[in-house]
């Protein structure tokens, strides 16, 4: 019996398999001390117990059989499980505009994998076409896989091709990008596509699920739609997120690169801009654009690309009583920069300021941004403040830590000279760090508060 | 095959025999625990309340085998938006698919597990979590988790078997509140409810059958006194079949009671389509020679009169035609009792099509009344049909309007081929209208949110050791203790059908006493209001047991019951509901010397020529010794020593009547 045959089966599973000569894909009666079971013995995933054997039942449920309560195995015959997206030719309108998906992870249609129980992705355009049809109408798709990696597995690797296969495409002459990606981690990738693509003619486009598309009520057709729909013809020629609004099924919103966050662990409507309004509401109908200030599609194809990365840059999330020793660990392991979050305006403690002084006099770089991640780091409101700026920590304004983590990468990748980092630092690029916060760009309502419940009652969430 | 059908009244098991008649039951009953199955919302709270309402469509996906299931594909057809109306004490962010599950209530595993032990059931070893593909809106994922905790049972049912396909315990759907047009409004209550679904093979033969069996089944589950009551806590799903037919099921029967008229309009359904079939054959019409064709008509019919289309026309609709040739006079064939051929293209329309007003459309073997006879003729001329063709017209907006036209080509090319696998909703009238097309093992997908898991041997024993007797053991015995019959079954879901066997077999009590009254009597206190659930058995026990040591007459029992669902019911009561009470009512035993002190005494005292004859003068005499003696003598025992002293002969009929 082949590895292939007894997939995922180990130990006694295995054993009981192998010794009554049957395997994965075999048709079976079981008889266990527990009575007969008949069904097709599927793959079992590698995460699983070594203690049962998986069968599918022609009801299609699954169940297991403890091993150790086998009898006897009888197989009747195979049937191998070919798994296969519907594929169909992604049809070529040359008046349609031209857009390229480049994956990275993340779902859009996806299949089960046997061996790890976890779903994996259909990504081919004839794929993505036999799942999403809808596109057709939209755009001419191309797609091009350059990772298959959950979001968490992303960095400076992943970061650097991207930016520069987003440059090359650019330059073939495509009217928009659409960047498939894993949630968890999409506001990094999306901050740090802001710095390496600079004047960009065309949107490009992050789009993930919350749901994974093997499930009926997914985010993952109606997000790509909206996606595609914002390369093909929007007007943004920046790094958007775009991803569901409200939990509902009615529109997404384009959210700017810096200033995204995933808010939630589960929710659809996860994203959310923090401390300023979305650029703009796409459903089926089109895309509305809720602000002017965004640099428009043009026709030339001078995108800058600067892929610029030190990995030596760490986040440390400031809590009370915090050990000086963190800090010190951090120097000592040879670390560039320091993006702190801090609280309130920008505060750590005292016992922390010696660890600080030695960081930067060694010329480790530290930034204060705020764990609130509403609101301006201000350190000039209390004494604390004054002393820790004294000590050469910089206030990030109100740049979430996550853009100003992957700024501050950025930034040490092209220079060390302390002025210099903290003018690229200082200097937005889009927004990462802006002049004013709207009075609607901080709503966190609280439920049972009776005119919030009204507002709730009065719209479809 | 005898055709009309004979009324429903008149049909026999031979007649059933004859065309091949094979029932099927999926019974699902709500378990009776805390927390719904995969969140930790409380169960059982239902509220039309709502404060919220979240949007969802559905897509179909693929299966694990890589496959689209054909009900999903349906569902696609119709292009529904689906509300859901939430509120924050029914539901959290799990029900409406925002937070993955949490592990499945452990208690409702077990009750499951204890059922399929009563349906001696071949428990799995380990448990997988399936995601059932339900696209028509009735379960926000699109899927409802569910699992298999046994296979290949059976159950007793007279002197034969009914086989048990399998039990799964799954999460109940929500409950929908209206269906109209491309909207449809869902309350999310009842969604997430722990439920087991009892799976029968086809082993029943005729209607009465397949209702008897439902009630056995059911009768096992309560009989654990761990499943929910009331309305909606038990559905049923009837699978039927003639020979030469095909699996239909009936979905959501909430009455037992309703199941043989069902079973029969179904039978009575496809063996009229297996004769529409039979006649398109003989008529030349085959899956191959099939032909439909269809027509906008709008300019056609615009004078029309005919109101339905006219309000259609007003609002800018379309009307369309469709002709199917070789067709002519089948759409007025019978299929079930008052219904035609024609309502499974009308069910199609509104189901798949969105056009929920009905009538949504008509045909041409109508009578003249809906459209006048120039009309139809118009209408044949400008489609190009002949007499021997039928036309049925429908309308809608553009859309709608050719997606119904594509349904009852489908719909007609299925008529050449027999009977096409539905769901199918059971109405009021018995009869049955279509709900989506049967899905296929093709819409089970494993959960990936949830890892196996093991059900340990550990579990099984604990339950096993703990299992209440089978409930047709129990039937068994009660008719062999003389209980009467309309007692057995409410004594078997009795939640005090344990005590019972205690009182019985460790007081002594005379069982069909007990069992009158922990049933009958507790029934008619429930509905005079009293809290009777509330008692504890170790109460009840105790007035038995003072009962049993003939210290309480047997009429007193019931009122000191009474009085003890009054004390507890009041805040203020402490200590036990009885104690108090039995002392005051309850006295020394009462011998038979001084029963018939008592009833010498009375006699003596009595004017004899008020009484006409000596049954009016024993009447008499106990009705007044029963009033002197409540509560310490029984009354039996004092109309025998009335009868006695009188030389009354007793009614046989009336002395073993149980009176209380």
């Amino acid at each position: 019996m082949s590895d292939d045959a007894l997939k995922g089966y180990r130990g006694a599973a295995r054993k009981v398999l192998r010794s009554h000569g049957v395997g994965v894909w075999s048709d079976v009666d079981v008889v266990s001390t527990k009575g007969k079971f008949t069904g097709l013995i599927l793959p079992r995933s590698e995460t699983a117990d070594d203690e049962h054997i998986v069968l599918k039942l022609a009801s299609g449920y699954n169940i297991g059989v403890a091993a150790a309560a086998v009898e006897t195995i009888t197989e009747h015959g195979r049937r191998e499980a070919h798994y296969k997206i519907p594929e169909k030719d992604f049809p070529v309108d040359p008046n349609k505009p031209n857009v390229v998906l480049l994956g990275t992870g993340g779902t859009i249609a996806s299949r089960l994998d046997y061996r790890t129980g976890a779903v994996i992705p259909a990504f081919s355009p004839g794929e993505l076409y036999g799942s999403v049809p809808e596109l057709a109408d939209i755009c001419n798709l191309r797609t091009e896989k350059l990772y298959g990696v959950f979001s968490e597995n992303m960095g400076p690797e992943q970061y650097i091709r991207l930016a520069e296969r987003i440059g090359e495409a650019i330059g073939e002459g495509v009217d928009g990008i659409v960047v498939g990606h894993g949630t968890d981690t999409m506001h990094h990738t999306a901050a740090v596509l802001t710095y390496m693509v600079q004047d960009s003619p065309v949107p490009i486009v992050m789009v993930g699920s919350q749901r994974s598309s093997d499930r009926p009520s997914s985010d993952a057709a109606i997000n790509l739609m909206h996606a595609v729909k914002t390369a093909a013809e929007g007007d943004i020629a920046e790094v958007l997120v775009c991803m569901f609004g409200p939990t509902s099924d009615q529109y997404d919103l384009l959210h700017r690169g810096t200033r995204v966050r995933k808010m939630h662990s589960s929710y659809r409507s996860t994203f959310r801009t923090i401390g300023d309004v979305p650029m703009g509401i796409v459903d089926q109908e089109g895309i509305r654009y809720l602000r002017g200030d965004f640099k428009h599609r043009r026709q030339d194809r001078d995108v800058r690309i600067n892929t610029a990365f030190e990995e030596k840059v760490t986040i440390v999330y400031y809590y009370p009583n915090m050990k000086p020793d963190i800090i010190d660990a951090i120097v000592e392991k040879g670390y560039r920069g320091i993006v702190i979050a801090g609280t309130g305006l920008g505060h750590i403690n005292k016992p922390l300021y010696g660890a600080i002084k030695r960081a930067t006099d060694a010329g480790v770089h530290i930034y204060m941004t705020v764990q609130t991640l509403w609101g301006y780091v201000q350190m000039y409101v209390y004494e604390t403040g004054r002393e820790i700026m004294e000590l050469g920590v910089v206030p990030a304004a109100n740049m979430l830590p996550e853009a100003a983590y992957m700024k501050l990468c950025w930034a040490l990748g092209q220079a060390d000279d302390r002025d210099e980092v903290r003018r690229i630092m200082l200097t937005p690029v889009s927004d990462e760090i802006t002049e004013r916060e709207p009075y609607n760009g901080y709503l966190v309502y609280q439920g049972a508060v009776p005119e919030v419940q009204e507002f709730l009652r009065s719209i479809k969430r | 095959m005898t055709w009309p059908f004979k009324p429903f009244d008149e049909m026999t098991a031979e007649d059933y025999a004859d065309i091949g008649l094979m029932c099927g039951l999926e019974v699902h009953q709500q378990l009776l625990t805390e927390r719904k199955l995969f969140c930790r919302c409380p169960a059982g709270c239902y509220s039309s309340e709502y404060e919220a309402e979240v949007l969802r469509h559905m897509r179909p996906t693929l299966s694990e085998l890589g496959e689209y299931d054909g009900t999903a594909l349906m569902e696609k057809k119709t292009r529904k938006n689906i509300y859901y109306r939430i509120h924050p004490d029914t539901v959290c962010t799990y029900e409406i698919d925002d937070t993955p599950p949490f592990f499945p209530d452990p208690k409702a595993i077990d009750i499951a597990l204890e059922i399929s032990l009563l349906c001696n059931l071949n428990t799995v070893g380990e448990m997988h979590i399936a995601r059932k593909q339900y696209l028509d809106g009735s379960i926000p994922t699109g899927f409802q988790r569910t699992a298999i905790l046994g296979v290949g049972g059976s159950i007793p049912y007279g002197d034969r078997e009914i086989g048990i396909r399998q039990l799964s315990l799954e999460e109940d759907s929500c409950r929908e509140v209206s269906d109209i047009g491309h909207d449809r409004i869902c309350l999310t209550d009842r969604l997430g409810m722990p439920l087991i679904e009892v799976v029968t093979e086809p082993d029943m033969r005729t209607p009465q059958e397949t209702a008897e069996v439902c009630q056995v089944v059911r009768l096992l589950c309560r009989g654990t006194g761990k499943v929910r009551t009331g309305y909606g806590a038990t559905r049923e799903d009837v699978n039927v079949s003639v020979r030469g037919g095909t699996r239909i099921e009936i979905k959501g029967v909430p009455q037992i009671t309703r199941i043989p008229l069902l079973v029969y309009n179904e039978a009575m359904r496809q063996c009229g389509l297996l004769r529409i079939r039979d006649e398109l054959k003989r008529r030349g019409v085959t899956p191959d020679t099939f032909v439909a064709s269809s027509f906008d008509v709008t300019r056609t019919v615009a004078k029309t009169h005919y109101q339905p289309i006219r309000l259609g026309l007003d609002e800018g609709h379309r009307v369309r035609c469709v002709v199917l040739s070789g067709f002519a006079g089948l759409l007025n064939w019978t299929t079930q009792e008052h219904t035609t051929f024609a309502k499974e293209f009308s069910d199609r329309v509104r189901v798949i099509a969105c056009l929920t007003t009905t009538p949504n459309i008509v045909h041409s073997d109508t009578a003249s009344e809906m459209l006048i006879v120039r009309d139809w003729k118009e209408l044949r001329r400008r489609t190009k049909a002949g007499e021997q063709d039928a036309l049925i017209l429908v309308w809608g907006d553009e859309e709608d309007a050719r997606t119904a036209c594509e349904e009852i080509t489908i719909r007609a090319k299925e008529a050449t081929e027999g009977i096409p696998s539905d769901t199918r909703q059971a109405l009021k009238d018995g009869t049955n209208g279509f709900e989506r097309v049967l899905p296929g093992a093709e819409r089970m997908y494993p959960d990936t949110d949830l890892p196996p898991m093991a059900i340990t041997e550990d579990r099984l024993d604990r339950i096993e050791a703990q299992l209440p007797p089978r409930v047709w053991d129990r039937i068994a015995r009660y008719r062999a203790l003389g209980i009467p019959a309309d007692t057995i079954e409410l004594l078997c879901v009795s939640p005090h059908a344990g005590l019972f066997e205690r009182l019985v077999d460790g007081l002594g009590i005379n069982p069909t006493f007990a069992a009158v009254v922990l049933v009958q009597r507790f029934k008619a206190l429930r509905r005079e209001g009293l809290g009777v659930d509330a008692l504890l058995d170790a109460d009840i026990y105790d007035v038995f047991r003072v009962y049993g040591e003939g210290r309480l007459g047997r009429e007193a029992v019931v009122v000191l019951l009474a009085r003890a669902c009054l004390n507890r019911a009041d805040p203020d009561f402490e200590g036990s509901p009885v104690a108090g009470e039995l002392s005051a009512m309850a006295c020394d035993p009462v011998s038979d010397g001084e029963v018939q002190a008592m009833v010498a005494d009375e006699l003596a005292a009595l004017d004899d020529s008020l009484f006409a004859t000596d049954g009016k003068k024993y009447r008499y005499v106990t009705g007044k010794l029963m009033a002197r003696a409540f509560g310490r003598i029984d009354g039996r025992r004092l109309a025998d020593a009335v009868a006695l002293a009188l030389g009354v002969k007793c009614d046989e009929r009336r002395r073993q009547e149980v009176r209380v």
